[in-house]
């Protein structure tokens, strides 16, 4: 298990509770679950870093639970009561310095301090949808929701927000427009934050410059969009929406520069690679996948048999040259550990990477991702 | 000259076709002919290999079975595996759960869009008699989302809403009343009572068994668990009625039988009310909520439907 989870670069949790690490390297999937009593109440609601070393996985539970995966390990480590489910699900968590920040849909906004009992509070406002961290400045965290506009909080300054966000000018109706942010997203080496909302559109705010409005608000499809992500490479942003849509939108005039296609069902999680031009998405359709930002083909297409509701990449490199890559798939089932982990079946996987390209650089992924799907998969079936 | 010319078989020149004749009568003539010595020398090749594996006897390569689409069909993923445990946990604690658990008995309200015309009032009340426990509502433009918590308040299980377009039903919504999944459906092929040939009389208040053939992958299964669900649990089998889902092809066909035991081996089967087939064109989280919800799966038409052996249900 320590070197399953070590290998694993992908971590997604799911709706039944189980933080599912995936290995592109060893083309396998693991489960990863304690002591084999699931319950719908530990559904993972958000996942993320405990530390920048990315050795632990913060996993935040449904009824309130908050708990540390060791990544070189392979076990929990600790749980934390942050809240109960009458607070509403986790709407997003961040480590700062060593503390703990929970953010819970009711609005509730705690900072838990290691060793001590006291936290900060702050009431964000109900109905929250999303909380993220700046990961440039680690005491700035962004709130937003459902009729709950877009705040930006310093949390070494709690009481009040450094930047709210105003509503847009009311519609050519005169009515006033609905805010629902769904997701957000902090531009790097900027001040700039990005948001999608429930209505379809995608703003950008600039908390440095006078106006409260967006600076650039853009459009895409019908549908609420639910998840978006930053890629390495400035200028875009990728957003998915509930019908199973993932565009790549750019930042400079809001046009729709490409869809990913490939997705059924709703967007739940979706995250870029810090470096290479990779994106993960997981959603309601049972699938993670993998496309590559360059030409927006499918790399990797992993069933995993739970809804997904948060994916988290590591920053290393996902896949590994050539040598070790190779199209069948073995069966790993071993038994429960007496601590109570239980390793379970990995999932055969649609390869498309070549066994005989020692190039392992996008030029080979990308000309075998056109071949890869008209390939027949060999599976090994028990 | 002429002599030899005379002599040799009147022959076609090569490279020729039978399309190039220009007199019809003549053309469809000779492509008569063309046909039937086609059709000979098959036959004659049959014959042969007939009698070559007569004459092998025991020693004869094993009948070559014919490929179908079925056996072709693209091996999917997510076919579920009886034994898996993960599966099992999720379906045993899905919205469908309290049913499963006996813990709540089907209630299915029928209605239709607004303003249906006769094939579909019709289609409605069979389809009423054959779903034990429902009870059909004339649809006065209400809203659904206003419908749906007056149904659950009224303790209803299910809500079925049948589409009409142009006098005709064609598309269907089922939707899982507390918090269920709403399964959205196009209907085609839709046959009454009185259009079906040799019928038996009409359906008992009994609750019919159901049959759900061919459900495999994991949205074949919520699918089929969504159909199962719409019926009371136990069967009465007085009644001898049973209601097939039968999935082929992700065409899902509705049928309608009493059965009778004649002997111990032979049934005789009579078809009683209505038929029809569906296919499903998206699976939503939540109840009905088509702009603010969340898909479970969508039919997409130019990903999903490009390679004719690939099925998702």
């Amino acid at each position: 298990m320590a070197s399953k989870s070590q290998s694993c670069s992908i971590w997604v949790g799911s709706e039944t509770g189980i933080l599912k690490g995936v290995s592109l390297s060893k083309q396998q999937a693991f489960n990863f679950c304690e002591m084999s009593c699931l319950s719908r109440d530990q559904e993972v609601c958000v996942l993320e870093w405990g530390d920048p070393l990315e050795s632990e996985v913060l996993v935040g539970c449904a009824n309130g639970t908050v708990k540390a995966f060791s990544t070189e390990k392979g076990i929990f480590t600790e749980s934390k009561e942050c809240g109960d489910a009458t607070q509403g699900k986790f709407t997003g968590l961040a480590m700062m310095d060593g503390s703990l920040v929970t953010c819970a849909e009711s609005g509730i906004l705690k900072v838990w301090k290691e060793g001590c009992t006291d936290t900060i509070e702050i009431n964000v406002g109900n109905g929250v949808c999303r909380m993220r961290q700046n990961p440039s400045r680690r005491s700035q965290v962004a709130t937003g929701g459902k009729e709950n506009p877009l705040k930006v909080w310093d949390l070494e300054r709690p009481d009040k927000a450094i930047f709210t966000a105003k509503n847009v000018k009311n519609d050519w109706l005169d009515l006033r427009v609905p805010v629902w942010v769904r997701d957000i997203g902090f531009i790097p080496d900027s001040d700039k934050i990005v948001t999608c909302t429930g209505y379809h559109q995608m703003r950008v705010y600039d908390p440095s410059s006078p106006q409260r409005r967006p600076v650039l608000e853009a459009e895409f499809g019908e549908y609420p969009l639910t998840a978006l992500s930053l890629p390495a490479s400035q200028g875009t942003v990728v957003v998915g929406n509930t019908h199973g849509q993932l565009a790549v939108l750019d930042l400079r005039k809001g046009l729709v520069r490409g869809c990913l296609k490939g997705l059924a069902g709703g967007v739940r999680g979706l995250q870029c690679h810090p470096t290479l031009p990779l994106v993960a998405s997981c959603g309601l359709d049972r699938f993670l996948r993998v496309h590559s930002l360059e030409d927006r083909s499918l790399l990797h297409k992993v069933y995993l048999k739970s809804r997904l509701n948060c994916v988290l990449l590591s920053s290393r490199n996902l896949e590994l040259s050539g040598a070790d890559l190779s199209g069948e798939v073995e069966e790993v089932k071993q038994e429960g550990e007496e601590d109570g982990e239980t390793d379970e079946v990995w999932d055969a996987m649609e390869t498309v990477t070549d066994k005989t390209n020692k190039r392992a650089t996008e030029k080979a992924a990308e000309e075998n991702a056109v071949k890869g799907p008209k390939k027949r998969r060999k599976v090994a079936k028990k | 000259a002429k002599a030899d010319s005379v002599e040799e078989e009147a022959a076609f020149p090569p490279n020729f076709s039978v399309s190039e004749i220009k007199n019809k009568q003549r053309r469809h003539f000779m492509f008569m002919k063309l046909k039937q010595e086609k059709r000979k020398r098959k036959l004659e090749l049959k014959k042969k290999r007939k009698k070559e594996r007569e004459a092998l006897g025991d020693k004869a390569p094993p009948k070559e079975v014919p490929k179908t689409i079925e056996n072709q069909r693209i091996y999917d993923e997510t076919t579920v595996n009886p034994e898996d445990e993960e599966v099992a946990f999720d379906e045993g604690t899905d919205e469908f759960s309290s049913y499963f658990n006996r813990l709540t008995n089907p209630k299915v309200l029928i209605t239709t869009s607004d303003r249906p015309r006769g094939r579909t009032v019709r289609f409605c009340e069979q389809l009423s008699t054959a779903v034990p426990d429902s009870h059909v509502y004339y649809r006065r433009g209400l809203a659904l989302k206003r419908v749906i918590p007056q149904c659950i308040s009224r303790g209803f299980t299910f809500l079925i809403v049948i589409n009409e377009d142009r006098k005709v039903p064609n598309g269907m919504v089922l939707c899982h009343l507390p918090n269920g999944p709403t399964a959205h459906f196009k209907v085609s092929s839709v046959r009454l009572r009185k259009e079906m040939k040799r019928r038996g009389k009409d359906p008992t208040e009994h609750s019919p068994e159901v049959i759900l053939n061919n459900f495999t992958t994991r949205l074949g299964h919520s699918i089929g668990r969504m159909f199962a669900a719409l019926f009371p649990h136990d069967p009465q089998f007085i009644g001898r009625q049973v209601a097939t889902f039968h999935n082929q092809r992700d065409f899902i066909f509705f049928r309608f039988h009493r059965y009778i035991f004649k002997n111990e081996k032979k049934v005789g089967i009579q078809e009683l009310g209505p038929r029809f087939t569906l296919k499903l064109r998206s699976l939503q989280k939540g109840t009905f909520d088509s702009k603010y919800g969340e898909y479970e799966w969508v039919h997409k038409r130019h990903e999903m439907d490009s390679s004719r052996r690939k099925f998702h249900l």
